[in-house]
């Protein structure tokens, strides 16, 4: 009796007595996460699942990401399977509106240069070590796009996706503090207070209806390992445009984003062990993810001043800076700086058509990467 | 396929093609709107 009662007293403390340094350092990073989406207000509909995700896989012996353990079967269904990543896209392309980039199509260009970070942090995380598909996995960062990095990295290094995922979503809701700074720099004060006129092109129900479908057939034939990634966004949005299919459109951009949004999230977090997640390399993906999304705001900005010139001075540089998917955020971000400058400035609605241009950079930046990826033989046809 | 080939190959043709797909689907925008055109009073018709 009194050995079975010890027995039983052990089995309640077995769990502290297994907990060790490295536990209680994740515990505290998850809090951390926690504390930023719920005190903070940073990006709460991932971080709050991430972090007490982390916390969860953190705890000694409850063996979560074990093989029968609950996340490892979302994990696997959800994440290893990508489905995850691309039925969330379902409900971005459901909830955005492409009218800003249709009524002003060349500033789709900015949305281009804005994901020029991916391949300039592609070499940095090439030259500082990483090998090819990891460095992949981390310049992905620079999509500024959660879903598109969940996607890349659960493909091509699983192992980094908890440090990539983190890295995305955090830089992501840091956008309005890492590029003011950087768009100061890069222009001058008299490019900041020039004055944008209003693109007053409406666009027919035909053309909004037919560019999912355009968008999808092109840039799939173009490049086709893309093709998810593109296809799932457009259907989304042909869901929206279409206006036949105002169920299956609620239910992408409320329940189905919901749910799979929460259990991305979990999954996640339960990536993020302390063997695996605190590594000299994490802060290495950390460090790159930040210098990817400062290069992406630069070179957009460096290509909004290129346009200026060709233009005559018609084009606020700042608009180059929502070139990335950040959406609203840095369109957001461009209107508050260019009122700073000018209070007759309303570079908005601008903003919003390279944001826009963004979104669709970012899915094609992965596409042309996986495709090219593909043809070069280093991942499988 | 060493790792720098493997870097910049992927890096310019990455940004090339990037931009050459997004630059073409202006194009595709551009010929979508000229052969269906906004006709005013569109969105009201539709209404009913």
């Amino acid at each position: 009796m009194e050995s079975a009662l010890i027995s039983g007293l052990q089995g309640l403390v077995i769990g502290v007595t297994n907990l060790g340094l490295g536990h209680v350092i994740m515990i505290l990073i998850a809090s951390g996460l926690l504390y930023l989406g719920i005190q903070k207000g940073y990006e709460p509909l991932l971080l709050v699942p991430i972090g007490f995700g982390a916390i969860l896989v953190n705890i000694p012996l409850a063996d979560m990401m074990g093989k029968e353990g609950f996340l490892r079967f979302f994990y696997d269904a959800g994440v290893l399977t990508e489905v995850f990543p691309l039925l969330i896209f379902v409900g971005i392309g459901a909830m955005t509106d492409f009218q800003p980039l249709l009524e002003n199509p060349k500033i789709i260009l900015l949305g281009a240069a804005g994901q020029f970070g991916i391949f300039l942090t592609l070499l940095l995380a090439l030259a500082v070590g990483f090998d090819k598909l990891d460095a992949v996995a981390v310049a992905i960062i620079g999509a500024c796009d959660g879903p598109t990095a969940i996607y890349v990295s659960s493909k091509f290094a699983p192992h980094m996706l908890g440090a990539v995922s983190v890295a995305a979503y955090s830089y992501m809701s840091l956008v309005p503090l890492i590029q003011p700074p950087i768009m100061r720099a890069l222009t001058t004060e008299k490019e900041r207070m020039i004055v944008m006129g209003l693109v007053k092109q409406p666009v027919s129900k035909t053309t909004k209806i037919l560019f999912p479908i355009v968008v999808t057939i092109f840039a799939s034939l173009l490049a086709p390992k893309g093709a998810p990634l593109i296809g799932t966004i457009m259907l989304g949005n042909l869901m929206k445009e279409s206006g036949v299919v105002d169920r299956l459109k609620s239910a992408s951009e409320n329940e189905i984003t919901n749910i799979v949004t929460l259990l991305l999230g979990l999954c996640i977090g339960a990536t993020m062990e302390a063997d695996k997640f605190l590594r000299g390399q994490t802060l290495l993906v950390l460090c790159l993810g930040f210098i990817a999304i400062c290069l992406d705001t630069a070179v957009g900005v460096l290509f909004g001043k290129l346009m200026c010139v060709l233009t005559g001075g018609k084009i606020n540089p700042l608009i180059g800076a929502a070139g990335i998917s950040a959406f609203p955020m840095s369109a957001r971000v461009v209107q508050a700086q260019g009122q700073k400058y000018n209070k007759k400035s309303y570079l908005l609605m601008h903003a919003m058509s390279a944001n826009a241009g963004g979104q669709i950079g970012s899915v094609i930046a992965a596409a042309v990467m996986l495709s090219v990826l593909q043809g070069m033989g280093i991942v499988g046809g | 396929m060493d790792t720098w080939t493997f870097g910049w190959t992927l890096a310019l043709i990455g940004m090339g093609g990037t931009m050459l797909v997004l630059w073409i689907l202006s194009l595709l925008i551009l010929l979508l709107k000229k052969v269906f055109p906004y006709r005013p009073g569109e969105s009201a018709a539709k209404k009913g």
